[in-house]
């Protein structure tokens, strides 16, 4: 889809002939995320949707009772500009909350803000360089004091403090926050930045009390007991936290929305592995909630057999995905294998490639291993099957994939194993140690090896292939083998960051100790021009159709082979309301989760 | 027998330096990063890692962090952790009260289906009594924990629906509702820990029995005319305890260490969680606490072994 077509688009939306949902997964269909979508909307004057959250029935502020979540990774800390994992960030999220959060068709729900910033309103400059929220009044920290501007200016200066080391320090280095008034604030951004609402929203923006954090600055930051005992504005306070066990709180009852929350304590359990966690929801009802339950497909619906809760999936972005190494990892070019010098003697033929991508059978995998858990997909983004784009698309066939190696010469022997001249199609494929993956590569191997491809199968602990130890050579930095799959997440709305992932200037090699992101090794001169053309483009249309191409590029080219998308899955017990999307935290919406009576 | 004391707690300076020297070289050399997840988060700019890294002190030559972690846990700070950056003696004191009740009760429970079983046993070997006892012990010690504490869920919790299988370390109910709450969540892990333990030291108490009771001064004894139970009580089972309070003694320290599987499964916080999790995560000040202190507590507990068989047996003497 070109700029032209994307702007057609909108325009249908403007005057009511595509309705905004449709808009908005059409771009999922084509790699961008829900809230980038909603963004084009905005940025083009189209007022966001109401909200698509269940309505919320209780009638007064608690009274509901215990609400019980269980994860299998528990918190460590309750600080949410260093949390490092989604566990830490989910516990950190009901105490601290946002300007603003992101719904699941990718809206954004004003939370301490008063109001979205609009172009109309006068939130948002001309020229994209400023962006003015309005703070919603009568907002108290859980201490008593009350919530103002000086509050958000405090946390961008904590938070963008790089010796302060927080996991959020990229948003708030280089921005200015600055107070208009007691409840507006004005954030300037160096450079005009059509994706303005990234600071302060969502769960890189949770909001800080001044009074608190104010004594720990920097480096000091380790030694403020609010790490462990966290003062908000949430919907609930805390009572008890056990870093890596229980966190426990009670309703705050001056929360700032009425009637909210509904129930009186809350207690999340963090530990133990994801099957008892599901059977602790699912079968014995022991607890409302499960997090993550990536369990197998079979055992879920057997567990969902006893009737006393049910599995819910959210599709967000993460990927799982197959990279067919575009250098040569068995011999070393300046003493380096898989050197970006040098290039993979079978895989640099596209014919083997596309045979590759023939070879995978995704539904089979999907039906057979993930079932609810996954959904096939050719886009490197995110790309639920019924949005498929137009752009891409994949299918599972060995006889066609037989012709085409046979065509570009690729002889099997003796062996059964196709060559050309002195390369042989044999290869190391290796993946983290997982159930789910293991059994996903054996299928792919079969597969290969009745189309005379032999594939070595390798599994590493994750520990290990995940680390990013520069002297391990099985980590997947190096992809030290032909051939490596795992899911990878995006963790920020706007695709920018993610996408830099294929960039010549992220390449991962020696010379940077393995430390960058473009792990596969793919590049290409077209796909920089577009990454840079992005970057500095004002234009959101202009800007979201270079991000689709770059999809298209990467895709297209074959060395990345996308299988499916993986929802986020979620148990809960009957009756309880939940509200959860997947591009913010699980407990982003908690404040008005109820229970039916 | 002080100066055996002082002099054996002498040489357990050297074998502790030595053990930490070894825990923490090898810590060290291992693969994995603390700040993996930084790495894996495009959000976080590798100098930021970097500058944890060297905030940490991560970067330094081996023999520097060491000495540094010595002279710190000389002065008794124990470090604090990567992960939650929170002291480590402060994330293992939260840790102690459970793993203590919890295993401690676990060993509590095998040592009193141990002593009298394996004693009547080797009383009356090879009787119907002692073949059923060995049956069972065999069956006990053969099934893992992690297969029994699932059984027992499935059986318990899901079946009967008896007991939660969830531990929570926060109980809000008071009084005696307080009390009968922890005895039904921590009912499950206790026994399956306790039966384990009770499987293989029944065996050990049985064969120890059986060596003392057939030696000239038990028939000395019953020839006297001491009743049967004088002679097993007094003459027999102090004798055969020798070997048993070795192996007991040996199994405190694991009381402190937590049993890890057990505890994952029953997701009990005890110190065997606390360790896994910091293995997982390579938070390196939390694993050399918990180790260190599991092996200065294994010679603390082999000193009190080596005082207490000069109690148990006055032959024994401390020259």
């Amino acid at each position: 889809m070109n700029e032209q077509q994307l702007r057609g688009l909108i325009d249908e939306v403007k005057s009511g002939k595509l309705p905004r949902r449709g808009f908005i997964q059409q771009l999922i269909g084509l790699g961008l995320s829900a809230p980038m979508a909603s963004m084009l909307l905005m940025h083009a004057g189209v007022a966001q949707a109401q909200t698509t959250a269940p309505a919320y029935k209780p009638t007064k502020r608690g009274g509901g009772g215990p609400l019980k979540l269980i994860y299998w990774q528990a918190a460590v800390h309750l600080n949410p500009h260093y949390a490092g994992g989604t566990k830490d960030q989910d516990a950190s999220r009901v105490f601290y909350e946002p300007l603003a959060s992101w719904d699941s068709e990718g809206n954004l729900v004003p939370v301490l803000a008063a109001e979205v910033p609009t172009r109309a309103n006068g939130g948002l400059s001309a020229d994209g360089k400023s962006v003015t929220w309005k703070l919603k009044r009568g907002v108290k920290w859980h201490d008593g004091k009350d919530f103002s501007a000086d509050d958000v200016v405090f946390t961008a200066q904590y938070a963008g403090d790089p010796a302060a080391a927080m996991t959020t320090v990229n948003v708030y280095k280089d921005i200015k926050v600055t107070k208009v008034d007691s409840h507006t604030v004005r954030i300037d951004f160096p450079k005009a930045t059509p994706f303005w609402a990234e600071p302060m929203v969502g769960s890189v923006g949770l909001i800080l009390p001044k009074h608190v954090f104010e004594g720990y600055m920097g480096a000091k930051s380790r030694d403020n007991p609010a790490n462990l005992k966290a003062v908000g504005t949430g919907p609930y306070k805390v009572v008890d936290f056990k870093p890596g066990d229980t966190l426990r709180a009670a309703a705050n009852m001056d929360y700032h929305v009425a009637n909210q929350p509904a129930f009186d304590t809350l207690e999340i359990k963090g530990g133990g592995d994801a099957t008892s966690a599901a059977r602790a929801v699912l079968q014995t009802a022991e607890y409302d909630v499960g997090w993550n339950l990536a369990v197998e497909d079979v055992i879920l619906k057997q567990l969902e057999g006893a009737g006393k809760g049910r599995m819910q999936f959210f599709v967000g972005s993460d990927i799982e995905f197959v990279i067919l190494n575009p250098t040569d990892p068995w011999n070393e070019v300046d003493g380096e294998r898989a050197s970006v010098k040098s290039k993979h003697p079978a895989f640099t033929d596209k014919a083997v490639r596309d045979a590759m991508n023939l070879l995978i059978d995704r539904k089979g995998i999907q039906e057979v291993i993930y079932g609810r858990g996954a959904i096939t997909t050719s886009n490197f983004l995110n790309n639920p099957q019924r949005f498929v784009s137009k752009n891409t698309k994949f299918e599972f066939n060995p006889e066609k994939a037989n012709q085409m190696l046979d065509a570009a010469g690729w002889r099997k022997g003796a062996d059964g194993i196709r060559a050309k001249g002195n390369v042989k199609l044999k290869f190391v494929f290796q993946t983290s140690v997982s159930g789910p993956r293991q059994k996903c590569q054996a299928i792919i191997k079969d597969a290969c090896t009745k189309a005379g491809i032999d594939l070595e199968l390798k599994s590493i602990v994750a520990s290990v292939f995940f680390g990013s130890d520069f002297a391990n050579p099985d980590t997947y930095q190096k992809f030290w083998a032909d051939m490596q799959m795992f899911t990878t997440t995006m963790t920020q709305p706007d695709p920018q960051t993610f996408m830099e992932q294929f960039t010549t200037w992220e390449l991962s090699q020696k010379a940077n100790k393995w430390a960058s992101r473009n792990l596969s090794r793919w590049t290409s001169p077209e796909y920089d021009e577009a990454h840079k053309a992005a970057q500095v483009e004002l234009d959101p249309v202009k800007r979201a159709a270079l991000f689709i191409k770059m999809n298209d590029l990467v895709v297209g080219d074959g060395f990345i082979i996308p299988l499916f998308a993986r929802p986020r899955p979620v148990g809960t017990v009957n009756k309880l309301t939940t509200n959860i999307s997947a591009w913010d935290n699980l407990t982003a919406f908690m404040n008005s989760w109820y229970r039916e009576t | 027998m002080l100066n055996y004391i002082f002099r054996r707690l002498l040489i357990a300076l050297p074998s502790l330096l030595g053990i930490s020297v070894v825990l923490f070289t090898v810590l060290a050399l291992a693969p994995g990063d603390p700040f993996e997840e930084l790495a894996t988060n495009p959000n976080v700019p590798a100098e930021v890692r970097m500058m944890l890294r060297q905030q940490f002190g991560l970067d330094d030559p081996v023999w520097q962090r060491y000495l540094r972690w010595l002279t710190s846990m000389l002065r008794g700070d124990w470090g604090f952790s990567f992960q939650s950056r929170v002291n480590v003696d402060q994330l293992i004191l939260q840790r102690l009260p459970t793993t203590i009740v919890v295993i401690g009760l676990s060993q509590v429970l095998a040592i009193l289906i141990a002593l009298p079983v394996g004693v009547l046993a080797a009383v009356k070997p090879y009787s119907w009594f002692d073949r059923i006892a060995s049956t069972i012990a065999f069956i006990g010690f053969s099934l893992p924990t992690f297969f029994t504490g699932i059984v027992f869920i499935l059986f318990f919790s899901i079946y009967l629906g008896w007991f939660p299988f969830v531990y929570r370390s926060d109980i809000s109910s008071t009084g005696w509702q307080f009390f009968w709450d922890h005895f039904k969540q921590s009912i499950m892990p206790i026994s399956v820990l306790g039966l384990f333990q009770a499987a293989s030291m029944m065996r050990y108490v049985r064969s120890a029995v059986l060596d003392v009771i057939r030696l000239d001064y038990v028939t000395t004894a019953r020839s006297k005319g001491l009743t049967e139970r004088t002679v097993i009580t007094k003459h027999v089972v102090r004798n055969a305890l020798i070997p048993v309070v070795t192996l007991v003694a040996l199994q405190m320290p694991a009381v402190f260490g937590g049993a890890i599987v057990t505890e994952q499964i029953f997701r009990v916080p005890g110190i065997g969680s606390l360790l896994i999790d910091a293995i997982l995560r390579n938070d390196t000040p939390v694993i050399m606490a918990v180790t260190f202190v599991l092996s200065c507590l294994v010679i603390f507990f082999n000193l009190l072994a080596d005082v207490i068989y000069g109690w148990l047996d006055p032959r024994i003497s401390y020259g």
